[in-house]
């Protein structure tokens, strides 16, 4: 037997074991278990569809985290891309002090989700919370948010948002990738600011864009730290997302099989969402050597 | 010109302390109310310093729970990890880039494509099987997955391999040394970089990590951190100050590995290659 050539597959030996103890085995097992009525302790029996029938007919649990979650991305989504993008120009601006504010920006996302939701469960206190302290200061009383029906959902997004430095740091470095001589030629055909923005850097950014999209779609539909420990799903269910739909039925419930069906449509979900991107990504986003050819 | 270009960066440099402020007044908010005394806890206004500063807080709050036990659980998770995603993901790296061999542009897609999988797909059968090893209620499962790799981490590690020269490795070849000595002695220490920055994030999200050890994790003396904080959410006869004073004390340890590490981080995102 050649050593030479079996070595490359010692060195990824690893990643392969861990592929399938790790990943796709539970995938398809998961699979497996998603027709069958399993819970933990007792025996498993196959039913073939009726979990996934039971949660698109029988199940309104099913269609209220699914709405809560969509809610939920519909206006973290975009309010975080916008937002990391907006921290990423002004930081890219010629300053002294840029990487100083760069990780004042960055700070809130290496602190942990727990930690993350404790300190917002004190800023969001509705009597003593220095939300409503600056509120008040504007002359707007404050809800008491986590526990107001209408305000849980948005404390949310805000709290996520906070922490969510990561893509700014890429929209970041997307924008030192964009050549200065663009903008140069540019300026001395007289064109704007606004101009520039729209006709060099907004299209240069498209590939980054594309892919804090993609990441920030999946981060929205995985959401479960923060309402797992600052509202528990509350108040009635305003804050019950997905995933705490599938770790309850799992881990509370002990409804395994069930559990792994609901997974598996988040999966499909997810996957769905994320191939719709990439198809009608073909019409927004320009790549380097597009441009380079058109010319 | 020169007076409109001061204007120019006068406006934004109130804008950017402006939103740090933002991003900072929460971190802020913590601190004092980790240090106040109960009855200044409870004030509106809120008062921004305390008038006493209670520092017996901290020792009061870490010791309200085996806050000790916890700690040492997450160091042991945080080590471990570490140590296992930099040996296995360096040793993978190196396998996708300096050999050809069958199959591999398809294992690589498939590498990649795995990071899509939300773990709620995969976590019900994981836990099965953990169940099986008889691995529930210990720290296995929590550090044994990362001796195998993680996809993001190889991904970043065979983008910077497959820019070394291949010379080296031909001149290191002519020498005598076989392929695991070329990844040893040649690669390994040139890595560094990367490497340091695997370590930060496998750092932060084994240290801030919370729904491995909620689920996998029952007996208390098993807790890592985050959980032991977390719990502190159902108890009583904690007051808010308490609950700042160990948010405070756990997020201590990552803000200090990122105030060292920041230069690796952010170039580390830039050399990932979204161009």
């Amino acid at each position: 037997m050649n050593w030479g050539r079996l070595a490359p597959y010692f060195f990824i030996s690893p990643w392969i074991a861990g592929l399938l103890l790790f990943t796709l085995g539970p995938l398809l097992f998961s699979l497996f278990i998603s027709f069958f009525d399993w819970p933990i302790v007792g025996e498993k029996t196959f039913v073939g569809f009726s979990n996934y029938a039971t949660m698109f007919t029988d199940d309104p649990l099913f269609w209220h985290s699914l709405w809560v979650t969509v809610k939920f991305a519909m206006l973290f989504v975009p309010l975080n891309i916008i937002m990391s993008l907006f921290l990423a120009i002004l930081l890219n601006k010629k300053l002294k002090a840029s990487s100083l504010f760069r990780t004042f920006f960055y700070v809130p996302s290496v602190i942990s989700g727990v930690a993350l939701a404790m300190i917002w469960g004190w800023v969001y206190n509705g009597e003593y919370g220095i939300l409503n302290y600056f509120l008040s200061l504007a002359g707007i009383e404050g809800p008491d948010w986590l526990n107001n029906q209408k305000w849980a959902l948005l404390a949310m997004v805000i709290a996520s948002l906070w922490g969510q430095g990561t893509m700014m740091l890429i929209f970041l470095a997307g924008l030192k990738n964009i050549p200065k001589d663009l903008y140069e030629a540019a300026e001395i055909d007289g064109a704007g600011k606004v101009y520039c923005f729209f006709k060099i850097t907004l299209p240069l950014l498209t590939p980054t864009l594309l892919f804090n999209l993609i990441t920030t779609i999946i981060s929205a539909f995985q959401q479960l730290t923060l309402a797992l420990v600052l509202t528990g799903g509350g108040p009635l269910g305003s804050t019950y997302f997905y995933a705490m739909y599938v770790y309850e039925n799992a881990f509370k419930y002990f409804k395994m099989g069930y559990s792994s069906a609901n997974a598996w449509i988040m999966f499909l979900i997810v996957l769905f969402l994320t191939m719709l991107v990439f198809k009608s990504s073909s019409a927004w986003v320009y790549y380097e050597n597009e441009v380079k050819n058109s010319k | 010109m020169k007076s409109k270009r001061l204007i120019r960066s006068g406006t934004l440099y109130i804008v950017l302390v402006f939103l740090s402020l933002l991003f900072l007044a929460p971190f802020f908010w913590m601190v004092t109310t980790a240090l106040k005394s109960p009855d200044e806890l409870y004030m509106f206004p809120p008062k921004w310093f305390p008038s006493s500063w209670q520092f017996e807080n901290f020792g009061k709050a870490w010791n309200s729970q085996p806050f000790n036990t916890f700690l040492m659980n997450s160091v042991i998770v945080t080590f471990l990890t570490t140590i296992g995603q930099i040996v296995s993901s360096t040793l993978i790296a190196y396998g996708f880039a300096r050999f050809k061999f069958k199959g591999r542009d398809f294992l690589f897609m498939v590498l990649l494509a795995t990071m899509m999988i939300p773990w709620e797909v995969t976590m019900i059968p994981q836990y099965m099987e953990f169940n099986y090893f008889g691995w529930i209620n210990t720290l296995k499962p929590l550090i044994v997955p990362a001796w195998f790799g993680a996809p993001f981490y190889i991904f970043l590690l065979r983008q910077f391999i497959m820019s070394i020269p291949k010379e080296l490795d031909e001149a290191a070849r002519m020498d005598g040394a076989n392929s695991f000595q070329i990844y040893y002695r040649i690669h390994l220490p040139l890595m560094w970089p990367i490497i340091v920055l695997i370590g930060v994030f496998n750092f932060l999200s084994s240290w801030n990590d919370y729904l491995g050890p909620l689920i996998f994790l029952n007996d208390q003396s098993k807790y890592t951190l985050t959980l032991g904080l977390a719990q502190f959410n159902g108890m009583y006869d904690v007051n808010m100050e308490g609950i700042m004073a160990v948010t405070f004390l756990i997020s201590l340890p990552p803000l200090i590995l990122f105030f060292f590490a920041q230069k690796y981080i952010v170039n580390g995102v830039s050399s990932t290659g979204f161009k």
